[in-house]
């Protein structure tokens, strides 16, 4: 029993010591930033071995707040911090550091056998708040336009609610999914739907639709002709030093970050 | 000898202490939970939180009407249990009484297999395949509405109602069963008249930890509800009940922000109802217990 005791300790002694010299990156926040951070984190720990980083999702608002408390090194979010936020951190003495990685397009989306392929962002203010309720308003069939939107909370609804939604409400019987990923489905699922997400989730599935008659692609929305996009970011507590900073550098370079970005379906800033 | 009593008093404080950690881990999150939800309604009435139509939690000033959402639960569950019921109940009969043995050692474990599934995939079932399924049949513009996430939410109560009930009927002593058939009474008329009425308590736990289970569940309802806040007004409506407002607004919610202690507010009110229905459950299965077997 003792011998075994000890054992155990000397394992957990020597297991701590090992993790001390490794260093140990936790990465947390936006999930429209993860598939960038999965595919880069998986190249950066291949070329750096000695370092660990774990990534995980949960939201901008989350990471941020993470951020704050300190139980994450690197934060991802798909907006800015808010007031609110701000006050937080400067009442802790946390001064977040934002790196602006990449840019995400949000593209309207229809069933791909939907005849409507070009709206004004006013007739796209006008179905979410309800106004238009007919497809046949909009050059479509005589049938009702199914309004699928995002969570009021996420990132993504708010580029929308700030690009498409000029302070107007969407309205109550909009159906709200949570993820970029749930909005394809109902949509690719749903001959009368509309939606919206970021322009990695486009698939053959989905019809996109222009905007003011710009198609959203990485050259319109570099550009800044394309209406709904936005930057994507990594905030770090303070300055990023040691490992953490050249995992920053590591997301900015050209090389191999903004790739990482590009594959990942966003737009890459260098 | 004191050894022996030391080692005694070792174990019981042990196994006391076993017994508290659940309880203190409770009593821990219910505080967190109050703690985390009541400061909303230093600024918001709680009748205005209760009863307001309106869920626009970012929107500038927030609008934190919990109704639409209070109404989809329980239509919901209602819904829900109106379907799983009758299937649990009834399938617990037939496995109990009707059965043959060899039958009932195959099917009573697969039925419980039913409650492994997770929820996620019950979930994607209901999205990818039944909801289109639902608009072609139905003809209706969505199929993520209320009648999908109760046919869903039924499957998952469906093991949970029949399991439990199962077990009642089966233990109804042999004696009552006995009696009734001897004295004429045909097996459905045992079943009906001794059987049911005997099981009653058992059977509405298993009812109730079911419609608990269905109100709870987040998962399911988060994907195929449709997530409308609004007061449904057919059975084909989307609807957001609470779990799936918390479930998908927490992430982003800014911390210790008015929109955060609403969520856990609508946590407070989702637990007070499925306290409600365990002490429901509770008081039944004390009332109608079957004590002893009815022999002479």
């Amino acid at each position: 029993m003792r011998i075994k005791n000890l054992l155990l300790a000397a394992f957990m002694v020597v297991a701590f010591s090992a993790s001390a010299w490794a260093a140990q990156i936790g990465v947390s926040g936006s999930t429209t930033v993860l598939p960038i951070m999965q595919k880069a984190v998986e190249a950066y720990m291949k070329a750096h071995p000695e370092t660990t980083l774990s990534v995980s999702g949960g939201g901008s608002g989350n990471g941020i707040k993470a951020i704050i408390d300190g139980t994450t090194d690197l934060c991802m979010a798909s907006r800015f911090m808010k007031d609110k936020e701000v006050a937080l951190a400067m009442e802790k003495g946390v001064y977040p550091v934002p790196f602006a990685i990449a840019i995400d397009a949000l593209v309207p989306v229809v069933h791909p056998e939907n005849p409507v392929g070009d709206l004004t962002i006013e007739q796209l203010r006008d179905v979410y708040t309800g106004k238009i309720a007919n497809w046949k308003d909009l050059g479509g069939e005589d049938k009702q336009i199914v309004v699928i939107s995002r969570d009021t909370s996420s990132g993504t609804y708010e580029t929308w609610e700030e690009k498409i939604m000029n302070k107007e409400r969407v309205f109550a019987g909009a159906l709200l999914q949570a993820s970029n990923g749930a909005v394809a489905q109902a949509v690719s699922k749903n001959k009368f739907a509309i939606g919206y997400v970021g322009y990695g989730y486009l698939n053959a599935a989905l019809k996109p639709v222009k905007v003011n008659g710009i198609e959203g692609n990485p050259e319109t929305a570099s550009s800044g002709k394309y209406p709904v996009a936005r930057f994507l970011y990594v905030f770090t507590k303070g300055w990023p030093e040691g490992e953490l900073a050249s995992f920053v550098m590591y997301l900015l370079n050209p090389k191999y970050g903004q790739v990482h970005a590009k594959d990942a379906g966003y737009v890459p800033l260098y | 000898m004191m050894d022996r009593k030391l080692k005694e008093k070792c174990i019981r404080s042990a196994f006391l202490f076993t017994a508290s950690t659940s309880i203190l881990v409770l009593a821990l999150i219910m505080v967190f939970l109050f703690m985390e939800g009541m400061p909303i309604f230093q600024d918001y009435p709680p009748l205005k939180f209760l009863f307001g139509h309106e869920w626009y939690p970012t929107a500038d000033p927030p609008d934190f009407g919990i109704f639409p959402l209070l109404v989809g639960s329980m239509l919901v569950t209602a819904a829900s249990s109106a379907i799983a019921i009758p299937l649990g109940v009834m399938t617990a009969i037939y496995l109990a009484e009707i059965a043959r043995p060899r039958v009932r050692g195959y099917v009573k474990p697969v039925v419980e297999l039913l409650a492994a599934l997770p929820s996620v995939v019950i979930g994607f079932f209901g999205m990818v395949l039944f909801a289109p399924f639902l608009q072609d049949v139905f003809d209706i513009p969505t199929g993520l509405n209320m009648f999908n996430a109760a046919v869903m939410l039924a499957f998952m109560s469906v093991p949970t109602i029949c399991s439990i009930s199962e077990d009642a009927i089966f233990s109804v002593p042999k004696e009552l069963k006995e009696a009734s058939l001897a004295l004429g009474a045909t097996h459905w008329e045992t079943i009906r008249k001794v059987i049911l009425p005997a099981s009653l308590s058992g059977i509405s736990t298993a009812v109730i930890l079911g419609m608990s289970r269905a109100i709870g569940e987040t998962m399911v309802v988060l994907m195929v509800a449709g997530g409308a806040a609004m007061v449904p007004s057919s059975l084909f409506s989307p609807v957001r009940p609470m779990p799936a407002s918390i479930a998908a607004e927490m992430a982003e919610a800014p911390f210790r922000g008015d929109h955060y202690y609403a969520l856990f507010a609508t946590g407070i009110v989702l637990f007070l109802f499925t306290m409600i229905f365990n002490i429901v459950a509770d008081t039944i299965a004390n009332k109608h217990k079957q004590v002893g077997a009815a022999t002479l």
